[in-house]
């Protein structure tokens, strides 16, 4: 049974209420919670180490598979890793995410290692979400790894989110693109008080007319660092995109590193990258609406992380 | 109502002062369509916002239905019942045109309602509502959404700042019609910074600003035909010479 802070940290990270739908796994203080295969979507327990095998039948269309990790115990520190077979043809979407609760004075800490393996013209959809909260002096720590290969034709949609409580991250995304694949990742992220992100991408693409478009919007407050760095490779006629967007306010830090390598001819890479604070004449125009100073910000932060 | 008294605003620099706004003072009566005018870089639109309480003056002061708000900031003014649309609108990452609606009208209101402001200054609502009021959007469509802002607040005092600038000739008459409306709805007084003939024509009374000074106000009639005989700049300095400072 799940305790009551384990729920309110699933419906942080996953959205969910009760039981999904679907196939689930859900592991809660380094336990299995709860686990459910259907007739397309298997999930089995690694032998050799903690994790999954996620194994999608090809043609699956229109399923979910929900793979939320909660932690709620001071002082626990996981590895964890989980392996995503995709087969061709599919349609799906899958929720990760993590949520720690500490109120120790110990860290907890989960590092997720996630590995795709997508088939022939696929289409998925990856949601990963991570919180924190507590109130003790533990910090709350994540180290996500992900590495995804795209099969031919095959397109996959990212959304990486980190809106509150993680003290400390460091984020590590790799993906190689074979023909014809499309890779589009949506980072938010916001870190306040003494927290520290790290985000670091670097995408391949390998195969004729791949394209990438990697975006990344943060906000840093108070006296949070945050370090973005992204890296896209062009191997092949291929066309790819990489931007980050941050908004910096009080003694935070941010460091952005776009960096495009082209090796053909044919490659085509942008990067963008712009760092400023909340523009006065926008923070005026909420205030002639008759927000305050504060609500005002609140409203240009929550529109950005949308 | 609104009153101007004795306003003087200005900037310094380390070794310079310049004076913008000389002791102006004027009154827009409640339910009046009110036109300042004038020529560029006469003070017009730091007028405005003295008004909105952007910028706050060195003396002189500034009453709302007899309350002095001088020392009020904007939020307080706006939450008094005045309305600001500014000449240049400002863009917003992620924010969508329904949010800014909402925001302004302090209220959760339905896409159908949000829909109605969009139309009212001739946007194809649909299109609009759930668009990032971002970089994708032209000049014109963005001073469209900030005089449909203006229109969701429905305060009794609304202040516009060169509306028609970007709209195209086409949508002009639709424009003066939305101005027009918002007087008889809320029975709101307008004031609008204007060098446009045909909005001159739809005010009550004129107000010419040039130097940061009133160098003529007085009604429609008195003041247009004066305005209308030479380009602005040339009748300023023909209304200081001749007789149209009667008028004040």
């Amino acid at each position: 049974m799940l305790s009551e802070i384990q729920k309110r940290l699933l419906a942080e990270i996953a959205d969910l209420h009760k039981t999904p739908e679907g196939a689930y796994n859900i592991r809660a203080n380094g336990k299995a919670a709860g686990r459910n295969s259907t007739a397309n979507i298997d999930i089995s327990s690694k032998t050799d180490k903690p994790g999954i095998d996620i194994r999608i039948r090809p043609g699956t269309k229109n399923e979910s598979v929900h793979i939320p990790v909660v932690l709620s115990e001071s002082g626990l520190k996981e590895i964890v890793y989980n392996d995503f077979f995709v087969g061709d043809d599919c349609d799906v979407v899958i929720v990760a995410g993590c949520g720690i609760s500490n109120c120790g004075d110990q860290d907890s800490a989960h590092d997720g290692v996630h590995c795709f393996h997508i088939g022939k013209n696929a289409k998925v959809k990856y949601v990963e979400k991570h919180y924190g909260e507590g109130t003790g002096r533990g910090r709350r720590i994540m180290n996500p790894r992900t590495e995804v290969y795209i099969g031919e034709g095959s397109s996959v949609e990212m959304e990486m989110v980190q809106i509150k409580g993680v003290d400390d991250t460091k984020r590590e995304t790799l993906a190689k693109l074979e023909k014809g694949a499309r890779l589009v990742v949506h980072e938010r992220l916001l870190t306040h008080g003494d927290q520290r992100a790290e985000s670091d991408y670097t995408v391949e693409l390998n195969g004729e007319n791949s394209s990438a478009d990697v975006v990344s919007r943060s906000v840093a407050k108070e006296r949070s660092s945050q370090l973005y760095r992204s890296r896209i490779v062009g191997n092949a006629l291929s066309s790819g995109h990489t931007e980050c967007d941050a908004i910096i306010m009080d003694k935070a830090r941010v460091v952005a590193v776009p960096e495009l390598e082209a090796n053909d001819i044919d490659s085509a890479l942008v990067h963008e990258a712009a760092i400023g604070k909340i523009a006065g004449d926008q923070i005026i125009k909420l205030m002639t609406l008759g927000l305050t100073e504060s609500e005002a910000e609140e409203q240009i932060i929550n529109g950005f992380l949308r | 109502m609104l009153e101007l008294k004795n306003l003087c605003f200005g900037v310094e620099n380390e070794d310079s002062a310049k004076e913008i706004i000389k002791d102006v003072s004027f009154v827009v009566p409640d339910e009046k369509f009110v036109v300042i005018t004038g020529p560029n870089g006469g003070g017009k639109s730091t007028l405005a916002r003295l008004i909105m309480g952007i910028e706050k003056p060195r003396s002189g002061s500034i009453l709302l239905d007899g309350e002095d708000i001088t020392a009020l900031g904007i939020t307080e003014r706006a939450k008094l019942g005045i309305s600001f649309a500014l000449q240049q609108p400002v863009r917003f990452k992620g924010i969508h045109v329904v949010d800014l609606l909402r925001l302004a009208s302090g209220k959760q209101l339905s896409v159908g309602d949000a829909c109605e402001y969009l139309s009212a200054v001739g946007l194809c609502a649909r299109d609009y509502i759930n668009r990032e009021v971002n970089a994708s959007l032209s000049g014109g469509e963005m001073k469209r959404i900030e005089i449909a802002t203006v229109l969701a607040r429905g305060t009794t005092l609304s202040v516009f700042d060169e509306p028609e600038a970007g709209i195209d000739l086409w949508s002009f008459q639709s424009l003066i019609q939305v101005f027009e409306n918002m007087q008889k709805r809320v029975h709101a007084s307008i004031l609008i910074i204007s060098h446009q003939e045909r909005i001159l024509e739809i005010a009550d009374s004129i107000i010419l600003i040039a130097d940061g000074q009133v160098r003529g106000q007085g009604s429609r009639d008195e003041m247009l035909p004066e305005l209308m005989k030479s380009t602005v700049p040339v009748t300023c300095s023909r209304i200081l010479e001749g007789g149209m400072n009667r008028a004040q």
